[in-house]
């Protein structure tokens, strides 16, 4: 009391009224509203912040949905997904969906099969095996590729993986030629093609599922690998049957969200997977992906407003809803194989 | 982890590891009750010593933890060490199987044998150390699988493939760490499942899988109930007669309670060591007394 008021020191009386008179202001300040504008106004900043992600969401759906509701009223859902071809803009028309998603899978799955596997064994590498040192030199690098502009990588398939691809495939061919014991096999390679896409998506996604993976083997209980190790399991043994299990959930998550990246990339397959959609296996041919229609469409000098130009909401429509249904899976498979550890 | 590990892992791929048994002739059968009489003479060389540490220094960097401590520990007794925080007591106890090997700048000199053999020479191998050598922690850690696999985990690394030999090892392991009649019927549940007490009455069972002859239990009532507390000490009591037991504890009661011996540490080193009953009620150093009669600590 005195600190807060020297004056009164030196006149006892006034500081014992003065005792008095803070006690009352202390008893007052229980409904004191002083700091309740502030408050307020915080929450619904913060509220608003997280409500616009939301609602760019629902205007996402929304404008999905509205402007494709024109191109199903003209082409049912049958024809849509029924028939074999797409070829919006040829006449007479063809509008089967399958052969953009047969693309897009074909492009996925094969950067999946890539990264996957090896974004995993990274993991596992860095977390339980790396030395500190190690670890803190590769994973910062790792992330550095993840923040490539994803067009470099598209020119990086054309360019360099692409010829790269092609050679290799020539001087296969005499090899391929033997074991087949047909001479006139000459296997080809298109200058656009699914499987430098798929390289290339596979080097892109590969820091965000080694960085996931070894985010989720990290946070498992140093308790878990001693209990491991103290019942006489190696390195390999504590990583592979104890760590890698426990981090299960994670792995999934970092997988399916890989793979989603890759379904929902763009301009890598743009620019080198090609712009002729077809329903094949063949990761050599020239393909198209749902996103590559959507850039050349709206890239082009197709009219708006015509039923060429609404296909690439309904497009849009169906990649929306495979990603979603991803995300869904992700949720619940993180969920199934969560453990709990406090 | 050398890598000699593998063609030693493949050598004792067999159910009873038979190399043991010639390498330590165990008096562990012929002499169960043994160390009832050795407590209470309060003698120390009543049965054979299995383990002996000789002159342990241990640094963390530069800081040394540990400053030459020596103990043998004997065949079938139950040892245990005491001590406030931070003295080391349980840093000793992770000598005894390189469990310190695990943790980055920690260095360790001296001598730990294991029935003779220096567990710190360059030729041994962890691996078959720590198969030996088992281990109960501080908190319960049960691996993210079933119960059955829990306990399966350690017989499997040693090359048991054979479901009806795990079978029986997990039963026998389960029976041994009375917990068989609780969890007979959800072997196939997650171990995640089971109460605290259950959980470290199933890390000790997985720890008896391995059949070792030494077990070292870090505190390991330490984050049960008093129930399970006490279940974990009758289960000690019992296993005695079958193991050699250290077991690092902070509640003191429960040190005089079941141990044979008791060794007080103290800033990292060994102040007083003798049988428990004498421990406890006659400490020869005045800092032991201290300690456990609560005056600091």
């Amino acid at each position: 009391m005195a600190m807060e008021n020297p004056a009164t020191s030196q006149i006892p009386v006034a500081g014992g009224a003065a005792t008095l008179g803070s006690v009352a202001k202390n008893s007052e300040s229980l409904s004191a509203t002083r700091k309740k504008p502030l408050e307020i106004a915080l929450f619904w900043i913060f509220a608003l912040c997280a409500a616009v992600t939301v609602f760019t969401t629902f205007g996402i759906i929304a404008v999905l949905v509205t402007e494709s509701a024109p191109f199903f009223r003209e082409v049912s859902l049958a024809r849509f997904f029924g028939e074999k071809e797409w070829a919006p803009l040829f006449n007479p028309p063809h509008y089967g969906i399958f052969s953009l998603v047969c693309g897009t899978f074909l492009v996925a799955a094969g950067a999946a099969m890539f990264s996957l596997p090896m974004g995993l064994l990274a993991a596992i590498y860095l977390s339980e095996y790396a030395s500190p040192r190690a670890r803190n030199i590769m994973k910062p690098v790792l992330e550095l590729l993840a923040g490539v502009p994803t067009v470099v990588y598209g020119y990086f398939a054309l360019l360099f993986i692409t010829p790269l691809l092609q050679n290799v495939l020539e001087s296969m061919t005499p090899t391929l030629q033997r074991v087949t014991g047909n001479p006139n096999l000459f296997p080809t390679i298109e200058v656009f093609n699914a499987l430098s896409a798929s390289i290339a998506i596979a080097i892109m996604t590969l820091p965000l599922v080694a960085s996931l993976c070894e985010d989720s083997l990290r946070v498992v209980p140093r308790a878990l690998r001693e209990g491991a190790y103290a019942l006489g399991a190696t390195k390999m043994e504590v990583s592979l049957k104890v760590v890698v299990p426990a981090a299960l959930s994670g792995i999934m998550a970092s997988f399916i969200l890989a793979v989603s990246r890759a379904v929902g990339e763009t301009m890598i397959v743009a620019l080198a997977a090609g712009a002729s959609p077809k329903i094949t296996l063949n990761p050599l041919e020239s393909i198209q992906t749902m996103t590559g229609y959507i850039v050349q469409v709206s890239m082009g000098d197709v009219p708006h407003g015509s039923i060429g130009y609404q296909t690439i909401f309904a497009v849009g429509l169906v990649l929306f809803c495979i990603t979603v249904m991803m995300n869904l899976a992700s949720i619940s498979l993180v969920k199934k194989y969560r453990h709990k550890y406090d | 982890m050398n890598t000699s590990s593998i063609s030693n892992l493949a050598d004792k791929a067999m159910p009873e590891p038979s190399t043991r048994k010639a390498e330590a002739p165990s008096a562990r059968n012929s002499t169960p009750q043994f160390n009832v009489a050795m407590a209470a003479a309060g003698e120390q060389n009543a049965t054979p010593v299995i383990v002996e540490a000789e002159k342990v220094d241990l640094f963390y960097g530069t800081k040394q933890a540990l400053k030459s401590v020596s103990i043998p520990f004997h065949q079938n007794t139950i040892s245990a060490l005491i001590g406030p925080s931070g003295c080391g007591k349980s840093t000793f106890l992770r000598c005894l199987n390189r469990m310190n090997d695990l943790i980055e700048g920690c260095r360790t000199e001296g001598e730990v044998t294991l029935s003779g053999e220096n567990i710190y020479a360059k030729s041994v191998d962890t691996v078959m150390l720590r198969q030996r050598v088992g281990m109960v922690f501080q908190k319960p850690n049960p691996f993210p699988m079933a119960i059955w696999d829990n306990i399966a985990y350690g017989p499997r690394l040693r090359g048991i493939k054979n479901k009806a030999v795990l079978g029986e090892i997990v039963e026998e392991s389960l029976r041994g760490a009375a917990l068989w009649d609780e969890v007979k019927d959800d072997l196939k549940k997650s171990a995640l499942g089971l109460s605290g007490g259950q959980q470290q009455r199933l890390c000790i069972a997985r720890a008896l899988a391995t059949k070792p002859e030494v077990l070292l239990m870090d505190e390991p009532c330490s984050a049960l109930d008093p129930i399970s507390t006490l279940k974990i000490e009758e289960l000690m009591r019992e296993l005695r007669s079958a193991y050699t037991i250290v077991i690092v504890t902070h509640n003191m009661q429960q040190a005089a309670r079941v141990s044979d011996t008791t060794a007080f540490f103290l800033l990292g080193e060994l102040i007083e060591r003798g049988a428990s009953a004498k421990m406890f009620t006659d400490p020869s150093d005045k800092r032991t007394e201290d300690y456990i009669t609560g005056r600091f600590g």
